[in-house]
């Protein structure tokens, strides 16, 4: 086990539930309930120094029974190391703790996946959609049942066949 | 005489302009004492910038809080540029993401071609030919140089030093012509693919490199007369922006915007990949993080490209421009006519592409604007299940309240320049 991983683990024991090596890159599971303290330590204990923020993302998964991951990418600068760790947490109660008190440059990151995928992310300061227009009602774009094409203000007309619906039967020819 | 002498004695009498004198000093008297509350009425002044404003480069809002001139607060109003990319992405093979990705920052389009197939090469766990590798490096350089010379170009004509602009373009064109000549499109290039390149670089086009970065040393010094000595210019970028490295890392900046602030971070040191751990080269790193030290360090990587160009050029191995795994790479198109079986594969690889493993990989690649990922998690079919987007320029935005607090509504057309920001690429 990668001794990061297994600092952790020994650490967190109640929030750490998994770890992975894959391609290189090390990915380490965490619980939602304590995960912030586990961050804290990403970024100040000495031993992981992760200190430079990558991205924050987030997967869809609409058949598991936790739909949905949040994906946090940090780079150690001093130790060039790079973590992945991974969260899951269900539809009925899509949050997290915000890590904007830990790095700053999760704010954007963080209102992104509010907007795309329609996570919440609990005492951030600003949590307001980023990309798409304020008032935009019609749900979170990249989550897996919002179809590419056929939703939107082109609904409104018509005569546009509708996305997972049959189509109008077509009219009978004359003969 | 007599009518100046009446006058004089008439006010004197009614002491109009002596009383009047007195109310003002006391005025403000009684306004200092009260610290400025009672008598001076300020308001909050809301100021917004955009989306349709020159300097932008592109429509970016920015609403402004305002006192008198100073910036309380910037928050920016992103998305207008909004495509969706990471949703069409999913809906489409990984080779026919690659043009997608020219349209994010389409001012240097072969440096995010790069880094979408270094990502999925790197699901792949594929290995590159060495001439790929070389072919490569020298083209990213190529573009680093042409987007350093637009945001040199464009920066300077945002604060009002115009001649600067023509004479980046006239350099920036000769590589765009170079571009044509190698790929056939000189900003949406969909070069790069996963397995090598799309086409191999002719005698004709190794020579014309020679002779750019041969001749390419003095142009940088007709910018430098043209910017280093422009008393307006210097004042309008030293002090203006800064931001210390701690606080740098801390936002998630990457590139010159990160390194003008003394942080040494670029990931062709710290991860070498190409042929970048095979040549002489230099990060030029900053002290001040104010812009200018961002300036001195794009001009500065644009000489150590050119001398990466070179290098590259000198040692480029003879072979095969792409991979010979025909699980990922087209067969050759002479046997695709004349093979049942060669004409069937071919037919899958492009109706149904090349499939991945299931996992998930996350790749950086240095681009001109920083660190540019690509995070993709596969399913084992041949589009990706999710693909996300680390934009440089995204990230910048996020540290622009903080970089532009304090300073004037002139400076904020300098600090959106500064970041080299691209609104493609921030609102994907």
């Amino acid at each position: 086990m990668h001794p990061v991983a297994e600092s952790l683990h020994r650490r967190f024991p109640e929030v750490v539930t998994g770890s992975r090596e894959a391609l290189g890159d090390l990915t380490v599971y965490l619980r939602e309930n304590g995960a912030l303290e586990v961050f804290q330590a990403l970024h100040d204990d000495p031993e992981f120094r992760y200190d430079y923020i990558v991205d924050v993302t987030s997967v869809d998964y609409p058949m598991d029974t936790d739909r949905f991951e949040v994906v946090y990418i940090f780079y150690s600068l001093s130790r060039r190391h790079r973590i992945m760790v991974k969260i899951r947490i269900p539809e009925s109660h899509p949050v997290v703790d915000s890590i904007v008190s830990i790095w700053k440059g999760a704010e954007f990151m963080e209102r992104e996946v509010y907007d795309m995928m329609g996570i919440q992310f609990r005492g951030h300061p600003d949590l307001r959609r980023i990309l798409m227009p304020d008032d935009y009602d019609e749900g979170y774009p990249l989550r897996k049942d919002f179809p590419l094409v056929g939703k939107g203000w082109r609904d409104e007309f018509s005569f546009v066949p509708k996305y997972h619906e049959n189509l109008p039967p077509l009219p009978k020819e004359a003969h | 005489m007599e009518s100046l002498e009446k006058e004089k004695i008439e006010a004197e009498a009614s002491g109009t302009a002596t009383v009047r004198r007195e109310i003002t000093l006391s005025t403000l008297r009684q306004a200092v004492l009260n610290g400025l509350d009672s008598s001076i009425k300020t308001e909050q002044f809301l100021l917004n910038m955009g989306p349709q404003h020159p300097s932008t480069h592109g429509v970016l809002r920015v609403l402004l809080d305002l006192d008198g001139e100073r910036i309380k607060k910037a928050v920016p109003d992103l998305g207008y540029l909004h495509r969706g990319t990471e949703k069409i992405a999913e809906y489409r093979t990984y080779n026919q993401i690659i043009p997608l990705t020219d349209r994010l920052d389409y001012v240097s389009a072969m440096a995010n071609n790069y880094a979408f197939v270094r990502a999925v090469e790197k699901l792949l766990q594929l290995k590159v030919p060495e001439r790929a590798e070389y072919i490569r490096t020298i083209v990213a350089e190529m573009q680093r140089i042409v987007n350093h010379l637009f945001w040199l170009g464009t920066q300077a004509l945002d604060i009002g030093a115009m001649s600067v602009f023509f004479y980046t373009f006239r350099e920036r064109e000769v590589l765009l012509d170079l571009f044509e000549k190698i790929c056939g499109a000189r900003l949406t290039t969909n070069y790069y693919r996963v397995g090598g390149v799309e086409s191999d670089l002719t005698r004709e086009v190794i020579d014309a490199l020679y002779h750019f970065v041969d001749t390419f040393e003095p142009h940088i010094k007709e910018y430098n007369t043209l910017l280093e000595t422009n008393r307006i210019w210097l004042a309008r970028t030293k002090h203006i922006a800064v931001i210390t490295g701690e606080d740098a890392v801390n936002f998630g900046l990457s590139g010159p915007t990160l390194r003008g602030s003394g942080v040494d971070y670029d990931l062709r040191k710290y991860e070498p990949y190409a042929a970048y751990d095979q040549i002489e080269w230099d990060v030029p790193v900053g002290q001040n993080g104010d812009i200018y030290d961002r300036y001195w360090i794009r001009v500065e990587e644009m000489r150590q490209s050119a001398s990466m160009i070179r290098q590259c050029l000198d040692k480029l191995p003879e072979g095969p421009f792409m991979t010979e795994d025909h699980k990922v790479s087209f067969p050759p198109k002479g046997r695709v006519m004349h093979n049942m079986e060669t004409l069937i594969h071919h037919f899958l690889l492009v109706v149904e592409g090349f499939r991945t493993p299931p996992g998930d990989t996350y790749c950086g690649t240095e681009t001109p604007k920083g660190e540019l990922g690509f995070y993709i998690v596969s399913d084992g079919s041949g589009k990706p299940y999710r693909m996300k987007i680390r934009a440089p320029s995204f990230i910048s935005m996020g540290a622009f309240d903080h970089m532009s607090r304090g300073y004037m509504i002139a400076d904020i057309v300098t600090i959106f320049g500064t970041y080299d920001i691209v609104m493609g690429e921030c609102d994907r």
